[in-house]
């Protein structure tokens, strides 16, 4: 190359250089009358959700003359583009997490702390249900959001193939739901449907059978501990309904897109973990009365240090981006979006609960899956680890666990050792 | 697309008989080809060279989650995320190594079947029948068709349950009982490579047949006057004329199939199956989703000096050989 | 030279072998499109056994097809002419003049090519969004910034092809017409540019199918607004439910345009091949 080149080539990558480093987004302007707001997929559609939120958003621009711009991001994007929102200070000013990265985006320190004086702002600490304040962010600061909408997961079955059966009630132990399981399998039809393919599916339930067989996933130092015996043993209990009760359709192995809803909704599967289904089976034309919903099993005989855990603290968050112009009106926007009203018609809508205990009572939450989703959340969730790393637990574990269910599905025996195998591998990966 | 422009270069001016560019522009040193390449090279430099340099430099940092706001501030490291890369004895550096050997196999034999099926399809239409036309057409839609569009109606076919490839195999060939699996496990990596190739070898068939117009009839008509049949012409005179078409062909489809990002990102929805983990999603997965930009940099500054030896390597090699002929 | 009749059966075998694996992808997305939600939720069939057109318009409303689509449109056009008209000055320097860094140009430019996308995707974006920020021109998010990313993907195969064009014309040409007083520009315009239309065509072509096919820079690069096909085209796997009819028929429907294109100007691509890029 030449001289000549070479100075051409300096001179740009200098000038690059320097912009990059003097530009931070957090120059206020344009009056901060508009508000951008992403929000997660919870509906049908990217679009029907924008139809749900639309008439919210107008009401709200009518009490503070605040216009909201909502954007739906489908869940595949969303966690790309909030890094990708954290990295630059540019994007939304407000927006919906998935409550399990609350801790991870936390880290990043993007996002706006709601310490009591901020919570004060949105109506205080006192509102929100305190499980799920505490799936919040890290323990020992300040929440990186507040709950927006709260979920537990639930055990779905098909009430008309259970009676075909001859099972009258739903199994309340993983054992129990082995043989009824077996029972209900054949035919074409499946006792259990899973997400196989679904590295946060996986996670959750990683989570909560580990939590089951007294197991954690990070020690108290924050540090991964996925191999240790307990967790062995959990995730090997979860793969051998497939791999060794055989009530899970080998297929589901390479679920990762709900598929296993449409299989329950369409009567391929009798049962389903899931939270809050409602909504979704409803639009798959099960109706309401075709399904119970039952807490979600615990083991017969818990071993020591095993929990009485059998779900996660679920749900969605809702926080606002430090590089917001207009912070009050977000903080406005988010006092907005937790409040009664909104709670009751938004959770209905999404057959989810509210995240503010005020309207707990409303009779829009007195169905059976919703009392049963409450009552989970208020007794035997627990949240999950809120560490930095909580998002990259969530891709090594589920991931490990595709692979398992890969293998199960093939045929290959699935054992203790390849099952510690593979979350050796997956904690070896943490860094 | 390519590389290389070196031996087409390389051959013009050695000089095929044609006059090479006249030397009478030389005294005028005008500023004029530096204007007319000026844009050509600030777009390039804007959006390839700087941005190549800022993430090698990005791979010299400790880029993960805590210093993503303020990169600018993350620690330096030096060749620590490198080191990484490296220690084959490290879960990370073993599954990239891993990666890299699937991408290589991948690599081989997707960009060698694609030109085996271009370059026979281009031959048998080299003459004129009935239909010629139609197939010409049918043949190229592939390529044309957009890489998610293709990639995701391949999704579909290999469903378990629901796809076509099952539907056959099973239901109306009889030739498996249990329906496999395509897009997890060990068959993960045929399916990869089945759907690269029906993507890849129409380039090569466009390629090869434009090649192919470039070979004299009477080349053929000498062969067969001493009564070369089909498989002689074929080596006596196809091969050797496509040569100087075959040599860039496959450097394009090495390069581009080992880059290959989107057919696996869209056939399996970003988490492919270990056995079917080609290297670029596999850096992609080791920075989005791990959030850990330095290693992934590191990663991907190693990919490119593997790509630019090998390349070298190839151009050296064939040159030479050219040379010695 | 005659064909033997074992030699026409066996072009005729494996023609129609290639020819069946290159058409069922096709026609399955042709079928799926026309099957009602729970038929390709169902065990496959080749026939459409309750044909519809239904997801031909549940399409538009699942995702917002029309926006991404008139995105796709804009963006691959503009970037297809303006990457053209960059390679054409570029392609025409380094065809007809010796200069110092001819060579330094041409293995630079093409050498990018050999660039993990993966490597320049965060660098670029962090510097669109920070020259944003200090010049107030928004590149990360815009269709701006969309399209000058794609014209330089095209760039360097498109410069390349036009070089190998531009040489196969007679420079005898070029000299009639500065003998008759043309300046360069003159002489491009006038003489190598309407002897090139093939080429131009060709490399035209090729940069519309390299945006209009982007998925990993779009997914990181656009936000709703300005959100393209590649990417947008992934909404139909939702919360809910894969509506792989529809994906079909929008799959169907974004496809048909470029394919259509691309085989009506096949010739002038094989023409600018053969004389360009493969010699």
């Amino acid at each position: 190359m030449s001289r000549r080149h070479l100075a051409i080539l300096t001179a740009t990558v200098l000038a690059a250089a320097s912009l990059t480093a003097c530009g931070s987004g957090d120059e206020p302007g344009e009056g901060g009358k508009t508000l951008t707001y992403w929000a997660s997929n919870q509906g049908a559609s990217l679009e029907a959700d924008k139809e749900i939120l639309q008439p919210e958003l107008d009401k709200f621009e009518q009490q503070t003359g605040i216009k909201v711009n909502v954007e739906v991001v489908p869940w595949s994007d969303l966690l790309n583009r909030l890094l990708a929102a954290a990295t630059t200070g540019q994007g939304p000013d407000v927006v919906n997490i998935g409550n399990t990265w609350s801790a991870s985006l936390q880290a990043t320190g993007a996002l706006v702390e709601f310490d009591d004086a901020t919570l004060d702002k949105v109506g205080g600490k006192d509102r929100f249900v305190p499980a799920a304040l505490a799936a919040a962010g890290a323990p020992d600061q300040p929440p990186a959001a507040v709950p927006l909408y709260s979920l537990a997961y639930a055990l779905y079955y098909n009430k008309q193939s259970f009676a075909d059966a001859g099972i009258t009630a739903p199994p309340t132990t993983w054992e129990e739901l082995a043989e009824v399981g077996r029972k209900l399998t054949g035919d074409g039809t499946w006792g259990l449907a899973v997400e196989g393919a679904n590295p946060s599916e996986n996670a959750h339930h990683a989570f909560t059978f580990g939590q089951q067989y007294g197991g954690n996933w990070f020690d108290a130092a924050g540090q991964p501990t996925f191999d240790t015996p307990q967790n062995v043993a959990a995730v090997k209990r979860y793969v051998d309904l497939m791999a060794v009760d055989k009530i899970v359709n080998p297929s589901n192995a390479e679920y990762a897109q709900n598929q296993s809803v449409s299989d329950f909704a369409n009567g391929k599967a009798a049962m389903l973990l899931w939270q809050a289904a409602g909504a979704n089976l409803k639009s798959q034309n099960m109706a309401a009365d075709a399904y119970g919903v039952a807490p979600v099993p615990f083991l017969a005989s818990p071993p020591a240090g095993g929990k009485q855990v059998n779900s996660m603290v679920a749900g969605i968050n809702i926080a606002v981006f430090k590089h917001t112009k207009n912070l009050d009106g977000a903080l406005e926007f988010v006092k907005f979006m937790t409040s009664d009203t909104e709670q009751v018609t938004l959770n209905k809508t999404y057959g989810s609960l509210p995240a503010v205990g005020t309207v707990a009572a409303d009779p829009a939450f007195a169905a059976d899956e919703q009392q049963v989703l409450a009552q989970t959340l208020a007794t035997t969730a627990a949240p999950l680890p809120q560490v930095p790393e909580e998002s990259t637990f969530e891709t090594l574990v589920g991931t490990a666990i595709k692979e398992l269910f890969a293998d199960a599905a093939s045929g290959r025996p699935v054992t203790e050792d390849s099952v510690r195998e593979k979350l050796t591998r997956a904690q070896q990966q943490m860094r | 697309m390519t590389t290389t422009t070196s031996p087409p270069a390389a051959d013009r001016a050695a000089g095929t008989g044609r006059p090479t560019r006249p030397a009478a522009r030389r005294p005028r040193r005008s500023l004029l080809p530096y204007l007319l390449l000026a844009p050509a090279v600030v777009l390039e430099l804007a959006i390839h060279v700087v941005p190549m340099l800022v993430g090698a430099w990005m791979s010299l940092l400790e880029l993960t989650q805590f210093h993503i706001r303020d990169w600018s501030g993350a620690p330096f490291v030096g060749l620590d995320n490198y080191r990484v890369v490296f220690d084959l004895d490290s879960a990370a550096g073993a599954e990239l190594l891993r990666s890299f050997r699937v991408t290589v196999v991948y690599t081989v034999l997707s960009v060698g079947l694609s030109w085996v099926l271009g370059t026979t399809a281009a031959v048998l239409l080299q003459r004129p029948f009935r239909g010629r036309a139609v197939l010409r057409a049918l043949f190229l839609t592939p390529y044309a068709l957009p890489v998610y569009t293709a990639v995701i109606t391949w999704t579909f076919l290999f469903q378990r349950d629901t796809g076509l490839v099952n539907h056959v195999l099973v239901d109306q060939l009889g030739l498996v009982d249990e329906p496999p699996f395509w897009l997890i496990g060990d068959n993960s990596f045929v399916a990869l490579l089945i759907v690269s190739i029906w993507r890849t070898w129409p380039f090569a068939f466009l390629c090869v047949m434009a090649g192919l117009q470039n070979i004299p009839d009477e080349l053929y008509e000498a062969a067969a006057m001493d009564g070369a049949g089909f498989w002689r012409r074929l080596r006596s005179v196809t091969l050797p004329m496509l040569r100087p078409v075959n040599l860039v062909l496959l450097l394009v489809l090495f390069l581009w199939t080992f880059n290959d990002f989107n057919t696996p990102y869209v056939l399996f929805g970003g988490s492919a199956p270990a056995e079917a983990d080609l290297i670029s999603l596999h850096i992609y997965r080791s920075s989005f989703q791990t959030w850990d930009f330095g290693t992934g940099s590191a990663m991907s500054v190693v990919l490119l000096l593997f790509l630019l030896l090998v390349t070298a390597g190839y151009l050296l090699l064939t040159n030479r050989r050219r040379n010695d002929a | 030279m005659r064909e033997t009749a074992a030699e026409r059966l066996s072009r005729r075998v494996v023609l129609t072998l290639l020819a069946g694996f290159v058409l069922v992808p096709l026609y399955v997305m042709v079928s799926s499109a026309l099957k009602p939600l729970q038929d390709v939720q169902g065990a496959f069939t080749w026939w459409p056994r309750r044909p519809t057109g239904q997801a031909f318009v549940d399409m538009w409303s699942t995702v917002p097809l029309g926006r991404y689509l008139l995105n796709s449109l804009l963006v691959a056009s503009v970037a297809a002419i303006f990457s053209v008209s960059v390679a054409i000055f570029a392609a025409y320097a380094v065809s007809r003049y010796r200069f110092r860094g001819r060579q330094v140009f041409s293995v630079t430019v093409l050498s990018t090519q050999m660039f993990p996308g993966i490597l320049f995707l965060l660098p670029l974006f962090l510097i669109y969004v920070n020259l944003g920020n200090a010049t107030g021109i928004a590149l990360y998010a815009s269709r701006t910034g969309l399209i000058i990313t794609y014209l330089t993907f095209s760039l360097p195969f498109s410069i390349w092809m036009l070089v190998g064009y531009f040489d196969s014309i007679p420079r005898g040409l070029d000299e009639a017409a500065q003998v008759d007083g043309a300046g360069p520009l003159r002489t491009l315009f006038q003489v190598v540019l309407p002897a090139a239309v093939p080429g131009v065509v060709a490399v035209t072509v090729y940069a519309f199918m390299t945006a209009w096919g982007e998925v990993l820079f779009a997914s990181v690069l656009t936000n709703e607004d300005s959100r393209t096909l590649a990417v947008g085209l992934q909404g139909y796997s939702t919360q809910f439910n894969v509506y792989w009819n529809q994906v079909m028929a929008a799959s169907l429907v974004v496809s048909v345009p470029v394919v259509a294109g691309f085989l009506a100007l096949q010739r002038y691509f094989v023409a600018g091949l053969t004389a360009g890029a493969v010699k």
